[in-house]
């Protein structure tokens, strides 16, 4: 029935296949509307208005898509090499502790020093976070699962603690530090909406990985350990090292996200920052098939589902459960097309065959 | 005798490769088939389609008088045929048992009924001479015994016909023997087999009928009795191949790689190593004799950094290195063509040209500041594939569609193309058609010309013979025999290499033969692996 392609296919057909898989996605998730006794036709239509149809929509999509995105792109580096970094949850928070630390307490600068070194410290707690199993994996073979997993509760405590308590807003409600400095924050692009500046930041950082895997030296090391460990240690290619730079650089990237929520969103470090995006990031990376340009296309489109569906909920009372699964549909067809990609469906290619045959001997 | 399998112009194409053209082959019930052919002849596709990995576009298969469509191993083994793949699909914490009847369903529904599965197993061994026994685990077994399991495994689930594809290269000759001797009683007894080799002298041994393949087409299928060497040869490449090669007299300059009294464990963490010392010299050629799993991979291991040493010392032109890191082995000059290419010698995800800079990927000029040269690249992983002879639609395929010998190529190419004074080579012909061989053993000896230390770890003790100025013979860990090439005679190495404690020091010889004697048998004997 299948069989092992010599190569896996090219972008286009990718791309083809996977709207195909997102359609069929779309087209079970309308069986399961009916089944909830709503018009697929008009829950769709709720869907897309909410998601694309208002400018509210459409800025809600790009601003939960941006942190997906950051944390997506480190969760594609981390794969790449075959390191299986779950901690990005935590790697979010301390990001967002750092780069509000900086927002807070270090200043007046003017905006374009403030802004760069928040974000920089963002970067900078994330791989900190990220270099702890990094270093416990590559020099203590201890497994970098449990490891991220057990840190990302450490950082969520922590900083819970710190806003509950030596961080709290004087005087203050809610468990929250004071606003950071204007010079910290990221500008909004298009006021009144919430679109900021992070956008920007995180497209530019797409590029900046997809360049990093296949245009460096250390994008190379990190695809060869994940490829091929035994024979990238063989050509002197230090594998523990790259584990390191690799968990360090995942951080960052996750690191980057949270001080995208804080710098972008809230202005200040809260509860609760993260609604899973460290989790969800795993699933966005795997949906854009670990390559970074793929990952946008899928931070995005997970964005727009989730946003859509609360529209979809509101107009016409389909259960938010049931656009979770539509969701999960959605992960489910586009990873199924991986085995498309990669074999060929045997059956689909003799049809394919004698159509071409067909035009040949018409042509000929 | 009726024919069993009838594969009639069978044709496959892979993306600008024409893989099979039109394939005809017949085996008959009880024939032992040999199939032969270049690296990249077609042999392991064609197989494979019969198995049901590859779907042909063209073509029909005829087995046991009906036609049939196989589209799966699974289908492929319901129908009686079996195939023993290189490198085995065995279990290694299971039982014997518990590996042959892995995906098979009991005679008692949920219940494993392992008695009856070990009396069929011992039935199945006796009947055929293969002395397995279902109880013993399979990280225990030698490669020889792990092999016949797969062969059980396939007799098992009702095997008519059995496919194996390079069984030997695996094998010590001894192994080779018990396996033809059971290959035999298999034919004896109905089954009919599908031989791949390289070594035409099994060829000539083992099997009835040949055909041989020539670019994905049949060149002639021919009655084994009725041709030879020469002609199967002049066949496969289509020209008249003598493998005469010219060694001229040896001018070894300086040591460069020194191994003093090395101590290493293997991967279970018993000793592998105990006191190996050699010595490699500036344009010469050190054979290092044995039979596998002597400690001849432990030894290659730890002279690139791949394996630390637990005693002794390696210098590399005077200087210690033991413990290093392979990088840092790389940049003193030390290349390695490892024992299997496809997991240590190579990225099968890789393209061609990613997988020609392992080991000089941060190298001026595939890069610089950290940044990669992809045209530089591209460009010089081109030039290898020319120079080398690597038969390959493009730079950009990935590296496991190539066939086994041009992977080989690739790899010898890209270790002997970077800067390097020593080069290890551990059994650099392994699957290779005698073409390629032919070329592996040109390039190794230009090598020598070129003023680099070679050691030459191998199996094969032709190879050793006809390449080396000096052999080295290893046993158990240790050096047990170390004499000069014109002084080495085949018998003697022969014993040593099984172990036969008798101290040959130089001088110690057999002198009954003049050496000119003793060179024509070499000559001989090289001969007949062509
Ligand atoms: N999956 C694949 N994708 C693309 N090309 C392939 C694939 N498998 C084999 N080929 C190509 O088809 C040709 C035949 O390969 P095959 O493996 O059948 O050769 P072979 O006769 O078994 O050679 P060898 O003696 O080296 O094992 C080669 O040119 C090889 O590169
Ligand atoms: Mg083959």
């Amino acid at each position: 029935m299948f069989e092992r392609r010599a190569q896996p296919h090219g972008t286009l057909a990718s791309v083809i296949l996977i709207a195909a898989s997102l359609i069929l996605a779309l087209l079970m998730g309308a069986g399961l509307v009916a089944l909830a006794q709503v018009s697929p036709w008009e829950a769709y239509r709720a869907l897309f208005y909410g998601a694309f149809g208002r400018i509210y929509g459409l800025v809600d999509t790009f601003v939960k898509g941006t942190p997906l995105l950051l944390a997506g792109l480190g969760m594609v580096i981390a794969f790449k090499a075959k390191v299986w970094n779950v901690g990005a949850e935590g790697q979010i928070y301390i990001g967002a502790l750092f780069a509000v630390w900086i927002g807070l307490y270090v200043g007046p600068l003017p905006w374009w020093l403030h802004l760069p070194l928040a974000l920089l410290a963002g970067a900078l707690g994330g791989g900190l976070w990220g270099l702890i199993p990094g270093v416990l994996k590559a020099y203590l073979k201890v497994n970098e699962v449990i490891v991220t997993l057990m840190l990302n509760y450490i950082a969520i405590l922590f900083v819970s603690w710190l806003v509950h308590g030596p961080m709290e807003e004087p005087g203050g409600f809610m468990p929250q530090t004071p606003r950071v400095a204007t010079t910290a924050q990221l500008p909004p692009l298009f006021p009144p909406t919430r679109l900021h500046a992070g956008v920007l930041v995180a497209l530019a950082a797409a590029l900046l990985v997809y360049f990093l895997l296949f245009h460096t030296t250390l994008g190379y090391r990190i695809r060869a350990v994940g490829a091929g460990p035994k024979a990238a240690r063989f050509r002197g290619i230090g594998v523990e090292r790259t584990v390191v730079q690799v968990m360090v650089l995942s951080g960052m990237l996750a690191g980057l996200a949270g001080a995208n929520e804080v710098l972008g969103i809230h202005y200040r470090l809260l509860d609760g920052i993260s609604p899973g995006y460290g989790f969800t990031a795993m699933v966005v990376a795997l949906l854009g098939k670990l390559h970074p340009l793929g990952v946008v296309a899928a931070s995005f489109l997970f964005a727009s589902l989730s946003v859509g569906a609360d529209m979809m909920q509101k107009i016409v009372h389909v259960p938010i459960a049931i656009s979770r699964v539509i969701q999960g549909l959605v992960v489910l067809c586009v990873l199924g097309t991986e085995i498309l990609l990669l074999y060929d469906l045997v059956p689909l290619r003799r049809l394919h065959q004698r159509f071409s045959s067909l035009r040949f001997r018409r042509e000929g | 005798m009726a024919p069993i399998l009838c594969m009639r112009g069978i044709t496959k194409h892979f993306p600008g490769v024409l893989a099979n053209d039109r394939i005809d082959l017949e085996v008959e019930e009880g024939e032992i088939h040999a199939l032969l052919g270049e690296n990249g002849a077609g042999k392991t596709t064609l197989m494979n389609i019969l198995y049901g990995l590859y779907e042909p576009q063209e073509g029909e298969i005829v087995f046991q008088g009906r036609p049939i469509k196989v589209s799966s191993p699974h289908q492929a083994i319901g129908l009686g045929i079996g195939m023993v793949h290189q490198h085995f699909m065995l279990i290694p914490v299971f039982t014997v048992a518990e590996n042959i009847i892995l995906g098979l369903r009991s005679s008692r529904g949920l219940v494993l009924d392992m008695e009856q599965v070990q009396r069929r197993i011992l039935d199945l061994s006796e009947r055929y001479g293969l002395g397995i026994d279902p109880n013993a685990y399979i990280w225990q077994l030698p490669v020889g015994l792990q092999q016949r399991v797969e062969i059980i495994k396939a007799l098992y689930r009702g095997a008519k016909l059995l496919i194996l594809d390079e069984p030997t290269a695996v094998l010590t000759p001894q192994e080779t023997r018990e396996l033809f001797h059971i290959l035999r009683s298999l034919a004896q007894q109905g089954t009919s087999i599908i031989f791949i080799s390289h070594k035409l002298n099994e060829v000539m041994a083992i099997s009835d009928r040949v055909t041989v393949l020539r670019d994905g087409r049949v060149v002639n299928t021919v009655l084994t009795r009725e041709t030879s060497q020469t002609e199967l040869a002049c066949m496969m490449v289509g020209r008249e191949v003598v493998l005469r090669i010219e060694r001229p007299p040896p001018a070894p300059g300086e040591p460069v790689l020194e191994v003093n009294d090395l101590h290493a464990l293997n991967d279970k963490g018993l000793p592998a190593l105990e006191g190996v010392s050699l010595r490699v010299h500036r344009g010469e050629i050190l054979g290092l004799a044995g039979v596998d799993g002597n400690g001849q991979i432990e030894l290659a291991e730890s002279l690139v950094g791949l394996r630390r040493p637990t005693g002794g010392k390696i210098l590399v032109k005077g200087r210690d290195v033991t413990g290093s890191l392979p990088s840092t082995l790389i940049r003193m000059g030390v290349a390695c063509i490892p024992q299997d290419r496809k997991a240590i010698g190579s990225i099968g995800e890789f393209s061609l040209a990613e997988n020609v800079i392992l080991g000089s990927h941060d190298q001026p000029p595939f890069a610089r500041h950290g940044l990669l040269n992809r045209q530089a690249i591209r460009r010089y992983c081109q030039h290898l594939i020319s120079e080398f002879d690597v038969r390959t639609p493009g730079v950009d395929l990935q590296a496991r569609a190539l066939s086994g010998g041009n992977l080989q190529k690739l790899i010898l190419a890209r270790e002997v193309s970077r800067p390097h004074d020593i080069l290890i080579a551990v059994q650099p012909t392994r699957g290779l058609d005698v073409g390629a061989t032919e070329f592996v053993y040109r390039r190794l000896l230009e090598e020598r010309q070129n003023g680099k230390a070679i050691l030459l770890i191998s199996t094969e003790l032709d190879e050793v013979l006809c390449l080396s100025d000096r052999i080295a013979v290893i046993y158990e860990g240790r050096i047990v025999g170390e004499m000069r090439a014109e002084e080495a005679v085949a018998e003697e190495i022969g014993l040593l290499i099984a172990g036969s404690r008798r101290e040959i020091g130089i001088g110690r010889r057999d002198e009954s033969r003049s050496t000119a004697d003793r060179k024509n048998s070499f000559a001989k004997e090289t001969r007949e692996r062509v």
